[in-house]
């Protein structure tokens, strides 16, 4: 009796898995369940925020959501339900690997380790590090740095780059570390710390949104450019080629450019304050262009 | 597992290269060197704030159990309020709030403002313990002190707490551990401690594997000595037919 009822089953199963073998993958896992999780972050600046409530919101976020659309038109699929799944800059890589995360929309920069591990989509963003001081610090460039307390956020890569110029220069400051972008900025507000070194969309997204915007501005040289893209699982090119055709329609048509407005021109939810940040050269050249370079290659250049 | 890589602790925190001999050279700095760096932070976080503990933990709770009202409702206000408050939220107040009250502690280093927070978090721990370890004794044994002619401090020092102390080394070994533990929270204060270390070097070199079972063994050794500094001295100071004496 149990044998048959076994067999039943897996003639089922096998009859059931016959229509989608074209499909492999997180294509097939979204056909499936009809619900796709996207990872998102608390607070990446315009690209990746909540609102509160379990709502999210941002550059990154909306790209997504629209090529999720897409995907589900190339499905068929009546019905697609988005969960958001909060991520953090440790365990967004293991839980793309691991299939809790099918689509990641933060700002995870495209770096050849992490390519080992994940793909990433068509470069959508491009971030460019910078030096965020006190506006009547007189600071405008890296070497004015010589003796100060430099704050940065732990779990970023960004004080590499400035280790990489220390040496290069000799210039020499003291690494403060803040525990996430909101504590880096408190260190130079409240004088601890003599710079912030970090994207400019973030150190643009803390100015704007701190007590008096006027007393802080971003300086000096880019200190690295690091390509920001959506993450989605490693061996999974159906998927990868749905989410980058969707990204591409959207760079040719302008779109992309519209959607970046709103988010970094445009007061944005939930403060209404601005970011006020263009759209830099290398992120519209990445948009004329569209690629999946890791960050190495930018550095070559 | 074969896709371990230990060499990770060899690379220069700039180039990321692997440096021969693990240790930089020239005022370059490998994640190995970072580690022991990371590693005395720790060591010093911890070694002060247990002073500032067992020296204000134990005036504290002597305080608790003398016959003055007023030293009693010292020590137990001291006790209450540092126990009844986060250990985070303590370090946040000693590290945002306290030098905005007062602006001379603008300067000290924010190194100096942890030891004060977790030690005087402790302190309320310790004052409990020593305050039970002297009431565990008989009131006899304070009776008779001062019938024998001993001063309140005398009998303090001479009858009471050389039982007590040796009654708490237990639960003192178990708080003096706590604290290499406690002192991770830290990085919130950006300490470049273990737990710093652990969260930036693993972000940098994507070997999180690796990078967090170091500092997991690096915690454990040093909790681990703990112990056995403490059951050394615990040894050393029995004296037998008291508690803990032995002849059990």
């Amino acid at each position: 009796m149990i044998r048959r009822t076994t067999l039943v089953a897996s003639i089922a199963l096998a009859t059931l898995s016959l229509p989608v073998l074209a499909q492999e993958g997180t294509l097939k896992k979204i056909k499936d369940s009809g619900t796709a999780t996207m990872g998102v972050r608390e607070s990446s600046g315009g690209l990746s925020f909540t609102l509160g409530d379990g709502k999210f919101a941002g550059f990154h976020v909306e790209l997504c959501q629209r090529a999720l659309a897409d995907v589900q038109k190339q499905l068929g699929l009546a019905k697609l339900d988005i969960k958001y799944q909060p991520v953090t800059s440790q365990n967004r890589i293991p839980l793309v690997q691991n299939g809790t995360v099918d689509i990641e929309c933060g700002s995870t920069t495209n770096n050849a380790t992490r390519q080992k591990d994940v793909s990433f989509a068509v470069t959508t963003y491009v971030e460019e590090v910078r030096i965020g001081v006190k506006a009547n610090s007189g600071i405008t460039s890296i070497g004015q740095l010589n003796g100060k307390n430099v704050a940065t956020t732990t779990g970023t890569t960004s004080v590499q780059h400035l280790r990489k110029h220390e040496r290069g220069t000799g210039v020499d400051f003291k690494e403060v570390f803040g525990k996430d972008h909101a504590d880096s900025f408190l260190l130079l507000e409240s004088g601890r710390a003599d710079a912030f070194v970090m994207d400019g969309q973030i150190l643009a997204g803390n100015i704007a949104k701190s007590k008096s915007p006027g007393d802080f501005k971003i300086v000096g040289e880019v200190l690295s450019v690091e390509p920001i893209a959506i993450m989605v699982r490693k061996d999974d090119p159906a998927f990868k080629k749905a989410v980058d055709d969707s990204l591409m329609a959207m760079m040719k048509s302008g779109e992309m450019a519209k959607i970046y407005d709103k988010w970094f021109m445009q007061p944005i939810p939930p403060t209404n304050t601005k970011i006020g940040l263009t759209a830099s050269e290398a992120t519209k050249a990445a948009w004329a262009s569209p690629n999946d370079k890791p960050m190495e290659d930018y550095a070559k250049k | 597992m074969s896709t371990w890589d230990w060499q990770v602790f060899c690379k220069d925190t700039t180039g990321g290269e692997v440096v021969a001999g693990c240790f930089g050279k020239g005022g370059d700095i490998t994640y190995l060197d970072w580690l022991f760096s990371a590693w005395g932070w720790t060591l010093s976080v911890s070694a002060l704030a247990l002073l500032v503990a067992l020296v204000l933990g134990s005036v504290m709770g002597i305080l608790r159990t003398t016959p003055h009202r007023g030293l009693v409702l010292l020590g137990n206000a001291w006790t209450e309020l540092f126990r009844n408050i986060p250990l985070l939220v303590q370090i946040f107040l000693w590290y945002h709030v306290v030098p905005a009250l007062f602006p001379f502690l603008r300067g000290v280093p924010s190194f100096l403002l942890v030891v004060m927070g977790l030690g005087l978090f402790t302190s309320a721990r310790i004052s409990e313990q020593v305050r039970a370890g002297i009431q565990s004794l008989p009131r006899g044994q304070q009776m008779a002190g001062l019938a024998m002619g001993f001063t309140l401090p005398q009998t303090y020092r001479h009858v009471l707490l050389p039982m007590a102390y040796r009654i708490v080394i237990p639960p003192l070994t178990s708080e003096s551990m706590n604290i290499i533990k406690n002192s991770s929270v830290a990085f919130a204060v950006s300490i470049s401690e273990l737990t710093l270390f652990a969260l930036q070097a693993q972000e940098e070199t994507s070997r999180g594997i690796e990078v967090y079972l170091a500092v997991t063994g690096l915690y454990f050794v040093s909790a681990f000595a703990i112990n056995r500094v403490a059951l050394f001295v615990e040894n050393r100071v029995r004296v037998p037919g008291m508690i803990g004496g032995g002849g059990h």
